[in-house]
């Protein structure tokens, strides 16, 4: 064997680019075990032709009207059910003597996360655009312009994005990927089904309706509405914004914290 | 501490003083003290839990010791530990390549992030495949790899920039001796090219053939340390092996040959005894036990079918050194903790 190893040192990766580097695994991921975008695509799809067609009648009167209202949320809830794909993977990886190596190398610390985020981005797109994409097909059409549809997605990935510290949080307390899928989605049920995504919270009951409105999701749903109709007010924008970081903000340093500790 | 003390001695590659580590109640690392040259392959032998990956984690940054110090190649692991990462590289236990990802993108990935450009990655990346014998499955997933594949795929990885220093924890574990071989050779040709290497492993034969200098590690402590050679004299310069062809005049023949300097076991074979000439004795003495105790078989009518003569193998070394730290009664038993935490242990 000659010469196989290399005395050349580079200077290892700037932190952007490492972050980039984990980005692309993270998308070659999404190319090689395609199957992970299983229940992705099928919780989206589901619900938005289950309450449509099973409920939409006896909601709003027809499907057509429902559909209008159904599913700006149906956007919201495929995308926020996906983040929590944010958690396993990570969860998975620190399992894995790959990561183990990552944290042996001059990489700076936080790539393996940040890169795995943004490249979640991606899984995002898909889901967002595959509902989109049906809600289209079934009928649904957007009042507002094209600008406020993807502001829209901008403001869904913008949230999902932020509540995937969450997750992260919990991929990192959390022994195994199933634990953090089954606990994700014990919570999500629960927060998206009392929000206004299906229904309006002036039907619900006084207390369900108090938790309905501070729910962050809710504030979601209710500002991605208002573009799709073309009738946002920049508070509405604000309440997700927000939302989105105070999600960030608590989440965040907790998991920056356990994982120094890892 | 504020200010760094230099290392006393320059071209050690890792220097350890008292390092602990405790999980719980568990003590996995106990006050390790390791000693490693540059450039050679370093062996930790030692059973499962006996605290080499916790050691080998720690040298590589992973974890921090709960105390005691550690110096990778003059620098601290814990102060220094961005300095310590540009010069080490780490295959862990279980492959530590991403399975999802195929051979060459494996390569790409950590190419990348080691500072080469896309192209230079993959100049790399080809010339690593090649020379591991991984050109034909570049674009297979690693999880579709053979056991032996995947672990040349980990190597290569390992020295896409060739480290100073290389941890290789159990490299062969689960192996067939074919894979084992080739592992060998690539560890020797990349430690030929100026890596040193620190290997763990529970195979006395991977240490015996490819570690220079060993330290046998048991219960998170060295219990001794050096060259193969030093080892094996420590427990005894030889050893004699003779197999009856009668298994029923074992109890004649062992009082025959025992006498005040010769101690003589009985194997777990019913027809095999083995002595051991004690460390202190001259040359030849192992010579001269064989003839005597051959000698008095003889005489005796006492039937040999064959016998043997020489080094203890690692394996004894090895049973020697940990059977002899097993009990109750360690020397160096760190005091009594406090009554709180007695009933955990």
């Amino acid at each position: 064997m000659t010469a196989i190893s290399s005395r050349e040192r580079p200077a290892p990766a700037s932190p952007l680019a490492a972050s980039l580097v984990f980005a692309w695994r993270s998308l070659l991921k999404i190319k090689h075990v395609p199957e992970q975008l299983g229940d992705v695509i099928g919780i989206p799809v589901l619900f938005t032709l289950l309450f449509t067609y099973l409920f939409g009648g006896a909601l709003a009167g027809s499907t057509h009207g429902y559909l209008q209202f159904l599913l700006p949320g149906t956007l919201v809830l495929a995308v926020v059910f996906v983040t929590v794909y944010s958690g396993v993977t990570l969860n998975a990886d620190l399992a894995t003597g790959a990561f183990d190596r990552f944290r042996s190398m001059p990489v700076w610390r936080p790539a393996p996360i940040l890169g795995a985020l943004t490249g979640d981005i991606g899984r995002y797109l898909l889901a967002g655009g595959l509902v989109i994409g049906l809600g289209l097909a079934m009928g649904y059409r957007p009042a507002g312009s094209a600008a406020g549809v993807l502001a829209a997605v901008a403001l869904v990935l913008l949230f999902a994005s932020a509540l995937s510290w969450a997750w992260i949080t919990l991929g990192l307390v959390l022994r195994s990927p199933n634990a953090v899928m089954s606990i994700g989605f014990v919570i999500l049920f629960p927060v998206t089904f009392m929000s206004n995504i299906f229904v309006n919270p002036a039907t619900m009951p006084g207390w369900l309706r108090a938790v309905s409105n501070i729910n962050p999701v809710s504030h979601l749903v209710t500002a991605t509405r208002a573009l799709m109709a073309g009738t946002a007010t920049i508070s509405q924008v604000l309440w997700a914004m927000a939302a989105a970081g105070a999600l960030i903000a608590v989440f965040a340093p907790l998991a920056a914290l356990l994982y120094q500790r890892k | 501490m504020i200010t760094s003390t230099p290392s006393i001695i320059g071209d050690l590659a890792v220097e350890t003083a008292g390092l602990v580590k405790t999980f719980g109640a568990m003590r996995a690392v106990d006050g390790v003290n390791l000693a490693i040259p540059r450039g050679s392959v370093y062996g930790v032998l030692g059973p499962n839990g006996a605290g080499k990956t916790t050691t080998i984690r720690i040298l590589a940054t992973l974890l921090r010791p709960d105390s005691g110090s550690a110096r990778v190649l003059g620098h601290d692991v814990v102060r220094e530990a961005p300095t310590v990462r540009k010069l080490v590289s780490l295959t862990g236990q279980f492959a530590s390549v991403d399975t999802d990802l195929t051979a060459e993108e494996n390569l790409l990935l950590l190419g990348r992030l080691l500072g080469y450009s896309w192209r230079q990655a993959r100049r790399r990346a080809e010339e690593l495949l090649a020379a591991f014998g991984l050109a034909s499955a570049a674009r297979d997933q690693a999880a579709r790899l053979s056991g032996g594949m995947r672990r040349k795929l980990d190597l290569a990885a390992s020295i896409i920039v060739a480290p100073d220093l290389l941890f290789l924890d159990e490299p062969t574990t689960g192996l067939d001796p074919r894979s084992r071989s080739a592992l060998w050779e690539i560890v020797r040709g990349i430690v030929a090219d100026g890596t040193t290497v620190l290997l763990t492993t529970q195979y006395l034969d991977e240490a015996d053939r490819l570690a220079d200098r060993i330290a046998v590690i048991d219960h998170g402590r060295v219990i001794a340390a050096g060259t193969r050679g030093e080892l094996k004299n420590s427990v005894g310069s030889a050893g004699l092996r003779i197999r009856l062809l009668d298994p029923a005049h074992r109890d004649r023949a062992r009082d025959l040959i025992a006498d005040d300097k010769i101690a003589v076991h009985d194997e777990p074979d019913p027809a095999v005894l083995s002595a051991r000439v004690p460390a202190q004795q001259r040359a030849g003495a192992a010579a001269e036990l064989a003839a005597h105790a051959l000698g008095r078989l003889t005489r005796a009518g006492i039937g040999v079918s064959d016998f043997a003569l020489g080094q203890p193998s690692l394996d004894e070394v090895f049973l020697a050194l940990t059977g002899s730290q097993a009990g109750p009664a360690q020397p160096h038993q760190a005091p009594p903790a406090p009554a709180g935490s007695q009933a955990s242990r």
